[in-house]
């Protein structure tokens, strides 16, 4: 039984939960109140439908920040699109934009556009302590920031463009400590995948969950997006890391973050989110950082990984009753079980997504492949998150190192992460993804995903092959 | 939204674990600008052959097998957070998804659109997949007022959980959106004392 002490002590989650609760439905769930909105082109029209349906405005038209990202192509987006339903469902969004007055609107080519879960933290929308949603389930990235930040549908957007409201039943809480240090050639990526493998893709369905211990605190904040991105991965509603100087050094000097005086009341008010000692979780897991190596996935959902030197798990490694899963997975990966996957040779390489494509993960990747080539065999899509990442990439003259190495450089978006463009890997092909999903057909139909770190994945274009990144 | 109240159905097995919402609606699929027509591209990727004749072995072309509730292995629905999912779902005509585990985005975005997410216990389940592949005209009865799940064969019951809330939207038809334009005045008294 929990003292009376204890009582009072809460949790990162609890705090921010509580501080935006407007009214709880009787035998229901919490209306919660929405600070920031991020929308996007495919996730959206149905819900500005259903305001023009019922004769409403937005809201709070300045919560709300529009980028076109999920059905762009990544080449000529100065040029108008080619595919005519995309074409349509962009100019759809622009007209809802326009329609509803959303003054956050950036478009294909403008400088602000890009990979909504990269934008938002970039432009500084992105702020501690806040409530965050998106028609986008990797909403989850923005609680590297302390934000209670999780994807919805598009019902949900509606109900937030009209009110700025959302209903939710409260997760239960999980926290997750990472303790020691990640090895060398160990990046986010790995940690994360580590963890989904030990949870599989459903073991955090129902919890939100907060990162914790000293490989999480040594993390960059780049490298928290990613490991909070992939909280969904393992069924999570969200996840999030208390903020810390790390956080508050990112956010400070960006373009929508608090400025002058409201800056210094809100990080007087940040610095007091973390977990009281002594809260208590409904759910507590500890690994070792050391532990980790480089991971891979093998199969068709990101909780199937190993790491990269490790066998694909036999069939009595697998529960009974998700056998026959297990097996259709592997068929269509075209892999047995018992199998190591390192040598085997691959077809293409994407760099990029909201779970990796930001500044930090095209210099892991330039770095790696300095002064090398990449293998003849081997497509290799590098798309930057966004605009300002693609700046910097030629800024920090990563663009020529990549140039020499025989790599060319995409336009911001989407991309191959979920194929709704031309960026399709085809059937039976392939690809080591620094994505987030394994999932049939994800990356094209029939296209095979093995995810996997930035370095893991240069180490794949160089070689052509699996390749371990510390040999 | 529709009324649901009680249903009695044969069901649609799916003995597959992990159904992700990639699998109940590709990505190639959402370019849609409206909820129209997502039913015909339900499990698009398991049902049809590359030139969109019907894949034989999907249960989906399989006459044998029909009702308006699906019956799924366990964490039904995870992945993305397209409701577009729910509506090709509600477009083919299930009314109801049995599974002993869904992933959370897609239980609210099929309650949203009148889709009742039942979840049993894993036993139940393996049940009525065991009955159903025996007897494919086996039925379910869905009783949303009682709360109650019966497989028709075995006569076992369960009940199953929904919040009373939600349960009455879908008693009555109403949506969340309704609910919270009548708290207008409460969100207006919410800003004026938050922490901004």
């Amino acid at each position: 039984m929990k003292s009376h002490y204890k009582r009072f002590m809460k949790t990162l989650f609890d705090k921010i939960w509580d501080a935006h609760v407007v009214s709880t439905v009787e035998g229901g769930p919490t209306q919660l109140y929405i600070d920031r909105h991020f929308c996007h082109e495919v996730t959206s029209p149905q819900a500005f439908n259903g305001l023009r349906a019922r004769g409403l405005k937005v809201f709070r038209p300045e919560q709300t920040t529009l980028t076109a990202d999920h059905n762009t192509p990544t080449i000529n987006q100065d040029q108008p699109v080619k595919d005519p339903i995309s074409k349509n469902q962009l100019d759809t969004f622009a007209k809802n934009a326009g329609e509803f007055n959303l003054p956050l609107y950036f478009p294909l080519g403008h400088i602000k556009n890009g990979v909504v879960h990269i934008i938002g933290p970039e432009n500084g929308f992105t702020h501690p302590g806040a409530t965050i949603v998106c028609g986008d389930s990797h909403t989850s990235t923005h609680g590297a920031f302390g934000a209670i930040a999780f994807g919805i549908g598009t019902s949900e957007v509606e109900m937030v463009l009209a009110t700025q409201c959302v209903l939710q039943s409260r997760p239960k809480t999980m926290r997750i400590t990472f303790n020691g240090k990640l090895s060398a050639g160990v990046t986010a990526k790995d940690l994360a995948l580590y963890m989904i493998s030990k949870l599989t893709t459903g073991g955090a369905t129902g919890y939100f969950v907060e990162y914790a211990g000293e490989a999480i605190r040594n993390l960059s904040m780049e490298e928290r997006m990613t490991v909070c991105n992939l909280s969904i991965e393992m069924g999570a509603r969200g996840g999030l890391i208390a903020p810390d100087q790390t956080t508050f050094d990112y956010v400070n000097g960006r373009e929508f973050a608090p400025k002058g005086e409201e800056w210094e009341t809100k990080l007087a008010y940040w610095k007091t989110l973390k977990t009281d000692e002594g809260a208590s979780f409904d759910k507590e897991l500890v690994f070792d950082a050391a532990d980790i190596q480089p991971m891979i996935t093998y199969g068709t959902n990101p909780g199937m990984g190993m790491g990269i030197t490790e066998s694909i798990p036999t069939l009595d490694q697998v529960d009974e009753a998700g056998r026959i899963s297990y097996q259709k997975s592997l068929e269509y990966m075209g892999f047995e079980a018992g199998e190591k996957l390192e040598g085997k040779s691959i077809d293409y390489v994407f760099l990029g997504s909201c779970t990796n494509g930001r500044i930090e993960d095209f210099r892991a990747f330039t770095a790696f492949v300095k002064g090398k080539k990449k293998a003849d065999n081997v497509v290799a899509w590098l798309v930057p998150g966004s605009w300002m990442v693609e700046k910097q990439i030629r800024e920090e003259g990563l663009y020529d190192i990549l140039t020499e190495a025989g790599f060319a450089l995409r336009q911001p978006g989407c991309s191959a992460c979920l194929a709704m463009n031309d960026d399709k890997v085809p059937a039976g092909k392939y690809a080591v993804s620094t994505s987030n999903r394994n999932f049939e057909g994800r990356q094209g139909p029939g296209a095979r995903t093995i995810l996997a770190g930035p370095l893991v994945a240069a180490a794949a274009a160089i070689s052509g092959k699996i390749t371990d990144p510390r040999n | 939204m529709e009324k649901f109240i009680k249903l009695t159905s044969s069901v649609v097995p799916l003995p597959i674990e992990n159904v992700d919402t990639d699998q109940i609606i590709p990505a190639r699929f959402l370019k849609a600008t409206n909820k129209d027509g997502f039913g015909d591209n339900l499990f698009a990727d398991w049902r049809y052959n590359k030139d969109g004749s019907p894949k034989a072995d999907f249960v989906l072309n399989n006459p044998t097998f029909s009702g308006s509730i699906l019956v799924a292995g366990k964490n039904f629905g995870s992945g993305s957070s397209r409701e577009h999912a729910a509506w090709a779902i509600d477009g083919y005509g299930f009314k109801v998804v049995v599974s002993s585990f869904f992933a959370d985005i897609f239980q609210n975005n099929a309650l949203n659109n009148g889709v009742l997410p039942v979840v049993v216990s894993v036993e139940f389940l393996a049940e009525v997949f065991a009955n159903v592949n025996a007897d494919p005209k086996a039925t379910l009865t869905i009783d949303l007022e009682n709360q109650t799940v019966t497989n028709n064969v075995s006569g076992k019951s369960e009940t199953f959980v929904i919040n009373s809330y939600k349960k009455e939207c879908l008693l009555n038809g109403l949506d969340d959106i309704d609910y919270l334009l009548s708290k207008k005045v409460q969100i207006e008294a919410y800003e004026a004392t938050r922490i901004k």
